[in-house]
């Protein structure tokens, strides 16, 4: 043991700020939200055990807790494959060949940067006001805006279309995927009578799968936690009317408003559940639909 | 079967022309070879012909049709690509299938062609194989088949051996030759390799640089080359250029001596394919050389010689032939057997 020691210790000492970092500040945190999740914890008082008590009532007694379950579903079910469908599209056309396809990328590039920031989120919450400038816009073709961020019925939506617009890194992966699809395929399916519908179909979506499924997968775990936007557009609480309230909005709610950090522990680890089970789902599924050009078989 | 026509055929890219005008006719049931050196615009020829490159002047008809303005999938051809271009997500039988099926055609028809295809080219039990479970022969076999499934009018084939090894090129040259004589129909075949060209073709087209140069039969090209560039590109290995000078009755050729030609006085190439230089035989025109490579083939010896100029010859033995590096030899030709070009590079009808 010493002389392992001796003679590896340059290396661990220069590995050391990392060891550090991942057992104090990541693997530490994380087990201690585990335990903290099976105690009440109001960070005054220290942790009482409880079991399970608030994995049962958050499934039997939270309605708060299935409100953001379902707000959450819907941004993911929504939001995700509209930004894919999106980011898809502008990458066909920016492959297509256009001059200074460089400036162009670094333009839709620039919303995935500054989309997440609590700066663009307060700019969203500015144009979409009521007296905000997706309305006064609107109003010059005679029709008259909504209260986007005060009605339920919108609210989200707002959301939705500030997650689409940061549509520019699965965008950039795309169009690498699409330079990938040898050009001659698409030349035989010309000559094999294919047209542009049955060439995105038939060439490439199966050959950008691996692609697609990437992205998925990536925005999708993405999608569930996302929060900034939620946080700062509906004023910290998920209003309206809880319409924004996404998981981990409510989350932050129970641990730093009401510092129950033993349930807010629980809710997190359940949120990872969720995440890993779609994950598997998508993974198992991908079977079926994505085809690697590499693989043995 | 169909024929083909190209008049004053042009393409430029932004401006800068590759092809400078091409004047073809490949007849209906042809086997036409385009043959040149990388570079020289064969590929966007036929790429212009199959409709995946457009014209910027001319035009081009398939079976007394001006095709200019149709889209690849009207002009009733099939196409086999250098790269096999397969499909790698469909199975083999899919492959075949895909163009018949576009074409909206009946289930039980498009099971027939592809049961006959498989047959002919014995890839029958390939049909439920991914291509990346195929071997290079038999994905050139399934691109081959994915063409004639479609029973087109006209075959077009770009370079499509370049990617095989040197025994498989020629097993598919032999398949190629006979698919051909079976089907009899129109075929237009790119290639860099002249001897692909020389033994498939009915008809080779040379191409340099954008300009047609001889359009004729193997026979035609090798006997008769119109130019300097045909005839170093035909032939493998290539014919002996001579430079010398004419005086109206006679060529001075450094080396050997004078030659008997009549025609206008000037600078003259003289053009000897190496299986007529002899070696060793006396004669009035005799150039005496060092041996300094011998190429030992079995049935023939390709002997490199220095002339005592400096220029290096080649010339073709039995493979019997004992020659080895050093050996004095003298080499000569029959005037006959000489083809003569003029200083701009064109030939000369020998008086004979």
């Amino acid at each position: 043991m010493l002389k392992f020691l001796r003679r590896n210790f340059a290396g661990y000492a220069f590995l050391s700020p990392w060891l550090v970092g991942f057992f104090l500040l990541a693997i530490g945190p994380i087990l201690a939200s585990l335990y903290l999740s099976f105690t009440k914890y109001n960070v005054v008082r220290p942790p009482q055990w409880i079991g399970l008590e608030h994995y049962f009532y958050m499934f039997e007694f939270d309605d708060r807790f299935k409100k953001a379950l379902q707000v959450t579903f819907t941004f993911v079910v929504i939001s995700v494959p509209l930004k894919l469908i999106f980011a898809l599209g502008v990458a066909m056309a920016l492959d297509k060949g256009i001059r200074a396809i460089g400036w162009y990328r670094a333009l839709f590039y620039l919303p995935s940067i500054l989309g997440g920031s609590i700066a663009v989120a307060i700019l969203w919450r500015q144009l979409f006001n009521y007296e905000g400038v997706v309305n006064s816009v609107l109003s010059l073709i005679g029709i008259q805006g909504p209260y986007w961020l005060a009605d339920p019925d919108y609210a989200l939506w707002t959301l939705i279309v500030l997650a689409v617009w940061q549509f520019g890194s699965p965008m950039l992966i795309f169009l690498a995927g699409l330079r990938a699809i040898p050009q001659d395929l698409y030349e035989a399916a010309e000559i094999d009578a294919a047209g542009p519908v049955k060439k995105f179909f038939a060439i490439t979506v199966p050959l950008l799968a691996p692609v697609i499924f990437f992205n998925l997968v990536l925005q999708m775990i993405e999608a569930f936690k996302s929060f900034s936007g939620a946080f700062i557009i509906s004023g910290g609480s998920g209003a309206p009317l809880d319409s924004l309230l996404f998981f981990t909005v409510y989350l932050y709610n129970e641990a730093f408003s009401f510092l129950r950090m033993g349930y807010a522990s629980a809710l997190a680890w359940v949120l990872l559940l969720i995440i890993a089970l779609f994950t598997i789902v998508a993974f198992w599924t991908s079977k079926y639909w994505v085809h690697y050009e590499n693989e043995r078989g | 079967m169909a024929s083909v026509t190209l008049s004053e055929v042009r393409k430029a890219y932004s401006g800068f022309a590759v092809i400078h005008g091409i004047d073809l006719e490949v007849q209906s049931g042809e086997f036409l070879v385009l043959v040149g050196p990388s570079g020289c615009g064969k590929s966007t020829l036929l790429r212009m012909i199959a409709g995946l490159e457009e014209i910027t002047d001319g035009t081009i008809s398939i079976a007394d049709r001006i095709v200019n303005d149709l889209p690849a999938s009207q002009r009733n051809l099939s196409m086999v690509f250098q790269s096999y271009a397969l499909y790698p997500h469909m199975s083999v039988r899919k492959n075949l299938a895909f163009g018949l099926s576009n074409l909206r055609m009946p289930k039980d028809e498009i099971q027939r062609r592809v049961a006959d295809a498989a047959r002919i080219l014995q890839i029958e039990e390939l049909l439920e194989r991914k291509p990346r479970q195929l071997s290079g022969g038999q994905k050139q076999r399934v691109a081959i088949g994915r063409a004639i499934v479609r029973e087109p009018q006209l075959f077009l084939f770009d370079e499509p051996l370049s990617n095989l090894d040197a025994e498989l090129r020629v097993q598919m040259r032999v398949e190629l030759a006979g698919l051909y004589n079976r089907l009899g129909t129109t075929m237009i075949y790119v290639t860099h390799d002249q001897t692909e060209a020389m033994t498939m073709a009915t008809r080779i087209a040379v191409l340099n640089k954008g300009n047609l140069e001889q359009i004729g039969t193997p026979y035609e090209l090798y006997n008769a080359p119109k130019n300097l560039f045909v005839a170093s590109f035909i032939g493998s290995p290539k014919m002996n250029l001579l430079s010398g000078k004419a005086t109206g009755n006679k060529i001075e050729l450094p080396g050997f001596g004078a030659l008997a030609f009549v025609g206008a006085a000037g600078e003259m190439t003289v053009g000897v394919r190496p299986e007529h230089l002899s070696i060793g035989e006396p004669d009035g025109r005799r150039a005496e050389g060092t041996v300094t490579l011998v190429e030992y083939l079995g049935s023939e010896v390709f002997i490199y010689v220095a002339l005592i100029d400096g220029q290096t010859l080649l010339a073709q033995a039995p493979g019997n032939a004992s020659y080895k590096r050093g050996d004095k030899v003298h080499l000569s030709f029959r005037g006959a057997d000489a083809h003569f070009f003029d200083s701009k590079g064109l030939r000369i009808e020998a008086p004979r």
